[in-house]
């Protein structure tokens, strides 16, 4: 919830915020003609159905500090592959690091051994080694590849790619540029990871102060603030904690250009342009505008979705947009892309003319994290939540004649206590969550006690703001869902960790202390996912799709990553069609080191009962 | 209701998307009853001996779609979930389903390996130690005894449950050791905000040493109070406790007080180390850093200090005062 008073100007001046170097980082992005995202330099654009991918080490400079980066055949962003649905595609990755590395393909369905990550799909990309990847595309719309090794995908190594769609584009547009929105840092990512663990937030420079207490009185007054402070500092939670890596050490890029160097897109007036936005980023949530243009979203994750026509949007880690835009004037828009701590922002242009430039917004003010967020419903906060028509619980979710589900086949399935489906909790809007005996232990922080599937919020930082902005409940995949059957059986995933200890889990369980989830091959599952932490979770499942369904239980919107935010309770569905192993983890780069990953098993039945007994 | 409404949306927007779909391959429904065996045998045909990966299905592209739907068809009469029920409600294939397509199975299979190798390979392990040393006070004070150097530090090394601590505090004179500590402690966290610490300390300095067992609690408590309160069993019955606090507060970003309060107790009188038995001492300090860097930060403070009892006698024996008030200048640094 947006709370006015509360919320204080980003003041640039007390935090470093890296601009970058307007010449640029790379020659190839820094001219004015752009890269790919131009169509009219191929330089950087790779056409299928054979690539041939060279994962290599190059000096970049995007702050006036020479610092090495991962690049893919000397670029960053690496090249943009494009693709046509229905090709058999080669793709020919040679490793030139001195590490092993690893190529995965975000949101393309690909055979399990074809899906690039290291220990699950194959044993990865020895130094000097050439991987072949071959698979059939049988997708189109845009996605993005990017390193499953360490912290290659931080240092540069990801890239678009755009799959044109065999009977042609659903939704014509004259124009068309990727908008790839990354997060580059100086510093080792390594040190970054460490520094988070030795001091969680090292990098929010955005704290509650003295001044903020004195504020807060004069608008809210004394009691009231008091017992703000009281209840945050109870629960030894900070409610300004909502990005862990920020623009203190980031210089967010678009294109692979620092804010300085002004990434410029060229249109004619009246044309109809797509931009094809990927947040490429490792740490980082955006929420993105173009001031003074309307954005009417056209797809989602690559999948095409009934238009929807807004002012902003929140992309999450590894989430993708594509969106309509007409400039009808004969002038430049900003693209701006702010973080969602309001610490600093990535910044291009579109204009008829290169060189042209428009304002640049001013950062957002800074807004903390309400009760809503915490998943402890609605206290303090009366009739600010839009949709949330007070305490009502939400509608149950329709099975259909015959009502309830089928449990009979699933009983041998319920070997982890959340599996399976008891009656009391079938509806994704009921507020009682069951919470894992791991989710006590030390290594969680806390718990949401109401969760909500609040689909029509936009977040924190973006409720109220005047603006309208983009919400899962605006998002209609078109075409329906790709299996109509009703969910088999439910799993019941919390996000969970501890902020001081940066520690990260899915209920309350590190990657290392979890057997993997088994998924029967053809089953039609349901996964809800509760966000039992402060941080907002961009959840990835490899190999599947993730049909996200709305409070009444029907479809939504097709993704492979789903942001799950604080204190939601998010319900979707998945059809077991892959058979393999899978990753499955938040898609926040230090979080899944840290632990919040699980492998996902796709195996035929006799299988996963030999390794469940 | 809302549901049908949608549907019915977007197939306006289809019919709006210039008959897109009227152009695609005709969604022939395949018999849902196939030979899963003979699907299988299919499988393998398709594919080329290992060496040369080759999973993909066949690349012809017109009959792609059919293919596709044999595929999923196929998929259907293997699951085990699939049921009249089912069949009932797929009375129309949604044109996604019609669209999407199932990967092949792997051709290759990891083989299996327990975490320890996993990780490696995946170059990602939740379970990593980690390290940080911190200087939390390396300060000059003008005490009433002569200006004094103190220092009080700590250093540990661990994954998340489990690590090693040393802890390091004492204070110089004249170039004299006059009191020092050290502490080699396991550190296991054990519920939210606590984790126990147990191991040995060891003080040195003017008078013998004096070795001890140490047992604590470290962590954070509600409104956000570091705490330390540890138990110490020494050699000829000697005991001590100890339990300090302290807190930081934010005027700017990088402009931080930290109040902070330590206290004392001794269960015998131990007069060769100035040491009453009893609360022996209190000191409570405001200290006002700046952070040039997170790591790196002055820091200006006063201290107040106060013997009590027996320790108090000795210090006043000893020519110092019971209570000092303190000015102090330090660096607090950490990596």
């Amino acid at each position: 919830m947006y709370r006015p008073s509360l919320a204080r100007p980003a003041l640039l001046s007390r935090r470093r915020f890296v601009q970058g170097l307007s010449g640029g980082a790379l020659v190839a992005a820094a001219t004015g003609e752009m890269t790919w995202a131009s169509a009219a330099d191929r330089s950087a654009t790779l056409f299928g159905p054979d690539f041939n991918l060279e994962i290599g080490t190059r000096e970049v400079n995007f702050t006036g500090l020479p610092r090495p980066a991962t690049v893919v055949n000397g670029q960053l962003p690496a090249p943009l592959l494009r693709m046509r649905q229905g090709d058999s595609v080669t793709l020919r990755v040679t490793n030139r690091l001195p590490v092993t590395s690893s190529i995965h393909w975000h949101g393309m369905i690909v055979p399990a051994d074809m899906d690039g990550v290291p220990g699950l799909s194959f044993t990865g990309i020895a130094p000097g080694q050439t991987y072949v990847y071959r698979f059939r595309v049988n997708q189109c719309g845009t996605y993005w590849y990017h390193a499953h090794s360490r912290f290659q995908e931080q240092t540069g190594l990801y890239g678009p790619i755009i799959i044109e769609r065999s009977s042609g584009e659903r939704h014509r547009s004259d124009r068309e540029y990727i908008v790839l929105l990354s997060d580059w840092t100086d510093s080792d990512p390594e040190h970054i990871f460490a520094t988070l663990k030795r001091k969680s937030d090292y990098f929010n420079f955005g704290q509650r102060t003295v001044a903020d207490f004195f504020a807060d009185v004069r608008t809210q007054g004394f009691e009231a603030t008091v017992a703000d402070r009281r209840m945050w500092g109870e629960m030894r939670m900070n409610p300004t904690d909502l990005l862990d890596v920020s623009g203190h050490t980031y210089t967010y890029l678009m294109n692979g250009v620092a804010p300085a160097g002004n990434w410029t897109g060229l249109f004619n007036r009246g044309e109809r342009v797509r931009l094809r936005f990927i947040n490429g980023s490792s740490m980082s949530f955006f929420d993105v505008r173009i001031p003074d243009l309307k954005m009417t979203v056209v797809a989602a994750d690559g999948q095409d979705v009934a238009p929807v026509t807004v002012d902003e949007f929140r992309i999450g880690t590894a989430e993708v947009l594509d969106v309509m835009v007409e400039p009808s004037d004969e002038r430049a828009y900003t693209i701006f892309a702010q973080s969602m701590d309001r610490s600093a922002y990535a910044r291009g242009t579109l204009a008829p003319r290169a060189g042209m430039l428009a304002d640049v917004p001013s950062l957002d003010a800074r807004v903390i994290l309400t009760m809503t967020d915490m998943g402890m419903g609605h206290g303090g906060m009366h009739g600010a939540m839009p949709g949330m028509a007070g305490d009502a619980p939400m509608a149950g979710m329709d099975h259909g004649p015959g009502g309830a589900m089928d449990h009979g086949d699933n009983a041998d399935m319920n070997h982890d206590g959340l599996t399976g489906m008891p009656h009391n909790a079938a509806r994704p809007g009921s507020a009682a969550p069951r919470h894992a005996s791991k989710e006590f232990g030390p290594t969680v922080d806390m718990q949401s006690e109401q969760p909500l599937p609040r689909l029509d919020d936009p977040g924190v930082g973006l409720r109220n703001n005047g603006r309208r902005v983009l919400t899962y409940a605006d998002l209609h995949t078109l075409g329906g869902p790709i299996d109509r059957r009703d969910p088999g059986r439910e799993i019941e995933l919390h996000l969970t960790g501890h902020m001081q200890r940066f520690i990260w889990s899915f209920n309350g369980e590190k990657f290392s202390e979890a057997p993997p989830l088994r998924f029967k091959y053809g089953e039609r599952l349901r996964i809800v996912l509760v966000n039992d932490s402060m941080m907002t979770h961009p959840i990835h499942l490899h190999g599947m799709w993730s049909e996200v369904l709305d409070e009444d239980g029907s479809f939504l919107v097709r993704k492979h990553t789903v942001t799950v935010q604080p204190g939601q309770r998010l319900a979707y569905l998945v059809t077991a069609d892959a058979l393999g192993r899978w990753a499955y983890h938040c898609h926040l780069l230090y979080h899944m080191e840290a632990g919040m990953f699980r492998e996902v098993v796709v195996a035929r039945e006799e299988a996963t009962r030999e390794h469940t007994t | 209701m809302r549901a049908a409404e949608r549907y019915v949306g977007a197939a306006v927007c289809l019919a709006f998307a210039a008959g897109a779909f009227s152009q695609e391959a005709a969604p022939s429904r395949v018999d849902p009853v196939q030979d899963t065996d003979e699907m299988q045998h299919m499988d393998h045909a398709r594919h080329d001996p290992p060496g040369a990966p080759e999973p993909v299905p066949s690349p012809h592209g017109a009959a792609d779609m059919e293919q596709a739907g044999r595929s999923k068809e196929a998929t259907r009469a293997e699951a085990p979930t699939a049921s009249p029920k089912d069949e009932a409600s797929a009375s129309e294939p949604t044109s996604s389903e019609r669209e999407h397509v199932a990967p092949d199975p792997p051709q290759h299979e990891v083989p299996p390996m327990g975490y320890s190798q996993m990780a490696a390979m995946m170059a990602m392990d939740d379970r990593e130690a980690v390290g940080k040393a911190l200087i939390d006070r390396f300060e000059w004070r003008d005490a009433n005894g002569g200006a004094a150097l103190e220092w009080d530090g700590a250093a540990w090394y661990g994954g998340d449950y489990n690590k090693l601590w040393f802890k390091t505090e004492g204070m110089r004179r004249a170039g004299t050791t006059e009191d020092a500590r050290n502490e080699l402690l396991w550190d296991r966290i054990f519920s939210r905000w606590w984790s126990l610490q147990t191991g040995i300390r060891q003080d040195f300095g003017v008078g013998p040493l004096r070795t001890w067992a140490a047992l604590g609690v470290q962590g954070l408590a509600p409104y956000f109070f570091g705490v330390e309160a540890t138990a110490y069993l020494g050699e000829g019955g000697r005991s001590a406790a100890r339990l300090t606090t302290q807190y930081d507060l934010l005027f700017t970003q990088r402009l931080i007080l930290q109040p902070e309060a330590e206290v004392n107790f001794y269960g015998k009188d131990d007069p060769s180390r100035r040491i009453g038995s009893g609360l022996s001492e209190l000191e409570v300090g405001l200290r006002l850093r700046y952070e040039l860097r997170r790591e790196f930060a002055p820091y200006l403070a006063l201290v107040w200090s106060r013997r009590f009892g027996t320790s108090a006698t000795l210090a006043r024996a000893a020519g110092e005062n019971a209570d000092d008030l303190q000015f102090v200048a330090g660096l607090r640094v950490w990596f």
